[in-house]
């Protein structure tokens, strides 16, 4: 296979995907936020909080455009550039998507007509209704797609079918229940609240510095702040939660997050760290770190509730022979390749069986394939190497975003206590620290994917099925090509959705009968 | 509920979901006709608010018409969007546009200028019901891909689904009958907008205007719509043998399909007074506005009748012309009976979506949109 085409694959779903991620956060987060604002409207009947929840529309409208156009790409190029992915597991990764344009989609883009177009003509009430809906809508969709992702991560519910030569669902509910699912759903859509408050607080701290629309403001930091704060914390419960199940169900994905290379019992955690750029084969004498200040014993609590537990490290992971939860030795990659190439000329047997209509045959290669199948993915690997995800990239990543996430809990717990105590308006620090901490929110979102998905490499469905076996069949010139495409066309979109939303908060609300 | 079934009832959905989508491009075709039905920036804007409060649906439908595609039937999925790379990349270029455009064409900074985005919009509207037909069009007269599951055991080359041409589904724009399908679509899409136009917009110009323009529309309909169709009835198809699967050519196959399913003869019948009748009670009366509905329900069943033969009755819906045998069938291409079954539960829900669709697209359209409205903006406006 043309490692060229799975790379350039492989760099078009993640220019659509990051792109996407710059826009459904807020989506999610501002949602909430502006229901919030629309629902106080509705219980006190103060119009100021219409104008200002319709301020906050105005912006979600514009950010929500650019991220239906970047969705729309990544839903299709699980076909146009993952076709055998696509047919593979299409079994069960089809259904959550079907059931995110039935049940989630709908939703959101009926619902959405109404809240922007229906102030004059619905009722009060219709329109709350309408606007949590959009809402609901669009958190229901992240639930079933972030329902498919955790699937690849975890892939569970399912048995190989060697007669269609794909994966099928078996159990639905493992599938939309695993605990992968659950917290990563969680996280994610916190995340995008807290991007919601950030970008809420940060925008309203603009204004307090343009000495403008003091009253809105203030009243939306309040939101925002308690809004972001909950968020915040609750992210750090789902973000342990995450972390787990990385530890329980990809390890090496752990390995690379905290750049461990060498497994030990009672593995601390790294606070903060360098890498050690000399450091460029697993097994090479070079130390890990330039620089490193670890927590003792932590990252065995985290990984495994067990302070003393062992926790593998990288070589581990490649050489195996440490000792398993159950006790037994781990395999090492060599072995499970080994066992991968087994089922996969199980499989080739089976099928010329079945074909010989010879069924002792067949039943013999059916029953080592069964035996093998869970490395089957490994059987496409051709060197141990490929198996390590790019540690740098994941470390600073996963390091980035857990500082990010620790600095907005601050953050939040100074917005609120100053804006409780009347102190917001009068300290312009802090009114800068939140406008500048806006792309903060945005680099921590996109920080987060790169874990999750980086971190995951070479598979596409773990140990299951690596990229390089889940490609199309084009050529490397065509996915070049709509790369560089894709990447002018959303550039160019994103260039103007900034230029439009600076424009419109300029512009600022239309607050008309509110006197302060 | 047995597979052979679920797979029926599957490919039932799916079609639906495409007739309703070819009913949605209203939108495209109302977005194709900004420049030659809205002559000032004032009926320009009430158009684009007219067709723009109702493009989410168009654009969603299609999106879950891939989902539910995906689900149903994940070998199509895989193996036309993976080898048809250039006509689905163009498809989804051009709805990229249209997402922005709405709401970007009327912002202060949005970097382009208002034209560019409304002549975006027009490309949506002209592109999109063109490449979406001619795409369809495929279903019928075939595509050029092979199919081996054997392929996966070759770890150095695994991938099942290969496209046999290095045009990647760009060569269906040179079968003559796609092309057809494509203008047939468009056309009856701006006839829709026209209609649409009529019902919305309560202004005596956009009205006046729009019922001028459906007479010449209407007959380029009529001209590639007919000749599609007699070339369809006439044709041969691609048959599946019930007993031993393979799939073999049959003269007039399309033809035999709706003597051999009568009730999709009809529902396809209905649908063609449907649409004709929606015409020429508009172009006869002056006053009558309801046009869109009969010709709307007329476009959802004849396509969910064009459609039901492509997959229905032992019929190949996505053949393939360089080997037969690894033409795509409803019953070789779907998902498994325990997912299929999966989704049909999820399915029971759709009639209760389609209420609520309907009952909020009523709330919206008991005022008609006038030239007031749009320039007191008092409400969210593009």
């Amino acid at each position: 296979m043309d490692t060229s085409l799975v790379d350039w694959s492989r760099a078009q779903f993640a220019l659509t995907a990051m792109y996407h991620w710059l826009f459904v956060p807020l989506t999610l987060g501002l949602g909430v936020i502006q229901a919030i604002m629309e629902t106080i409207y509705y219980k006190t009947g103060n119009a100021f909080w219409k104008q200002t929840a319709q301020f906050w529309m105005k912006l979600f409208g514009i950010n929500f455009a650019i991220g239906v156009a970047t969705g729309i790409i990544l839903e299709f190029e699980f076909g146009t550039n993952w076709s055998n992915y696509s047919w593979f597991v299409g079994d069960i990764f089809g259904a959550p998507l079907a059931i995110e344009g039935i049940l989630a989609f709908f939703m959101e883009a009926t619902f959405i007509a109404i809240m922007f177009f229906g102030w004059e003509k619905v009722s009060k009430r219709f329109h709350l209704l309408s606007t949590w809906l959009t809402i609901a809508g669009a958190t229901l969709s992240a639930l079933w797609i972030l329902i498919a992702n955790a699937w690849m991560q975890f892939p569970a519910g399912m048995h190989f079918n060697p007669d269609t030569v794909r994966n099928e669902m078996v159990d639905f509910w493992a599938v939309a229940l695993s605990p992968v699912a659950i917290n990563k759903f969680c996280h994610t859509v916190l995340s995008g609240w807290i991007e919601g408050s950030v970008f809420v607080i940060g925008v309203s701290s603009w204004f307090l510095l343009k000495k403008r629309e003091k009253s809105f403001a203030l009243a939306s930091i309040k939101v925002g702040a308690v809004f972001g704060l909950v968020a915040s914390i609750l992210v750090l419960w789902t973000g342990d939660g995450s972390a787990y199940q990385v530890a329980q169900k990809q390890p090496m994905k752990l390995a690379a997050m905290e750049g461990l290379y060498e497994g030990t019992n009672g593995a601390g955690l790294t606070a903060i760290g360098v890498l050690n750029p000399d450091k460029t084969k697993y097994n090479d004498s070079a130390e890990p770190f330039i620089f490193n200040i670890e927590i003792p014993k932590m990252l065995s609590l985290l990984a495994e509730r067990d302070a003393d537990a062992y926790v593998p490290g990288i070589v581990n992971l490649i050489e195996g022979g440490y000792p398993t939860r159950d006790g037994t030795p781990a395999l090492s990659a060599a072995e499970k390749m080994e066992r991968g190439k087994t089922a996969i000329q199980a499989l080739a047997t089976y099928r010329q069986a079945v074909k010989e209509k010879d069924e002792v045959a067949a039943q013999q290669a059916r029953n080592q394939l069964d035996e093998h199948f869970a490395y089957f993915g490994y059987g496409y690997i051709q060197n141990p190497e490929e198996l390590i995800p790019p540690v740098g990239l994941t470390f600073y990543s996963f390091h980035l975003m857990v500082l990010l996430g620790g600095y907005f809990i601050l953050l939040f717990i100074v917005a609120w206590i100053w804006s409780v105590r009347g102190w917001f308006d009068k300290s312009a620090w802090l009114q800068r620290i939140s406008l500048w901490s806006i792309p903060l929110a945005y680099i921590a979102g996109q920080a987060g994917w790169i874990v999750a998905e980086v971190g995951r490499q070479p598979w596409v469905i773990q140990d299951i099925l690596p990229a390089s076996a889940s490609i199309s069949n084009l050529s490397t010139s065509a996915v070049q090509t709509t790369f560089f495409l894709f990447l002018f066309l959303f550039t160019v979109l994103l260039v103007a959705e900034i230029g439009i939303m600076v424009k419109a908060i300029k512009k600022g609300p239309k607050i008309i009968h509110y006197k302060s | 509920m047995d597979y052979l079934f679920l797979q029926h009832y599957w490919w039932f959905l799916v079609s639906l979901l495409g007739a309703l989508l070819v009913f949605l491009l209203f939108v495209q075709g109302g977005q194709s006709l900004l420049f030659t039905i809205g002559k000032t920036e004032l009926q320009q804007k009430m158009i684009l608010n007219s067709t723009g409060r109702k493009w989410e649906f168009t654009f969603t439908t299609l999106v879950t018409f891939g989902g539910a595609f995906f689900a149903s039937f994940p070998l199509f999925y895989s193996t036309s969007f993976g080898g048809a790379y250039w006509v689905w990349m163009l498809i989804l270029a051009c709805f990229v546009l249209q997402a922005v455009s709405y709401e970007y064409q009327s912002r202060k900074g949005n970097l382009l200028g208002k034209k560019t985005y409304q002549v975006f919009l027009w490309l949506n509207g002209v592109l999109g019901p063109i490449l979406l037909g001619t795409a369809v069009g495929t279903f019928f007269s075939g595509a050029e891909f092979t199919i081996d599951k054997a392929q996966l055991t070759d770890a150095a080359m695994p991938v099942i689904s290969s496209w046999a041409n290095s045009w990647h589904g760009l060569e269906a724009v040179t079968v003559v009958w796609n092309v057809c399908l494509g203008l047939a679509v468009f056309f009856l899409a701006r006839i829709q907008a026209l209609l649409y136009f009529i019902n919305n917009i309560d202004d005596p110009e956009i009205t006046q205007r729009s019922r001028k323009q459906l007479g010449i529309e209407s007959i380029l309909f009529l001209l590639f719509f007919l000749t599609f169709l007699v070339h369809w009835l006439l044709a041969d198809g691609f048959a599946v043998n019930p007993e031993t699967k393979e799939v073999f050519m049959q003269p007039h196959k399309y033809f035999l399909n709706l003597i051999e399913m009568p009730v999709v003869l009809l529902v396809m019948l209905a649908g063609i007074v449907g649409v004709l009748y929606a015409i020429i009670r508009t172009c006869l009366s002056p006053v009558w506005r309801k046009g869109i509905w009969f010709c709307g329900i007329g476009t959802i069943l004849t396509v969910l009748s064009l459609l039901l033969c492509a997959g229905w009755n032992h019929t190949a819906y996505y053949p393939s012309l360089v080997d037969l045998q690894s033409s795509l069938t409803i019953e070789n291409s779907s998902s498994s009976p325990f997912t299929l079954k999966v989704m049909s539960y999820v399915s029971i829900l759709i009639p209760f979506v389609l209420a609520y669709i309907f009952y909020a697209w009523r709330m919206l359209d008991l005022r008609k949109i006038n030239r007031e409205e749009i320039q007191t903006e008092k409400e969210h406006t593009y």
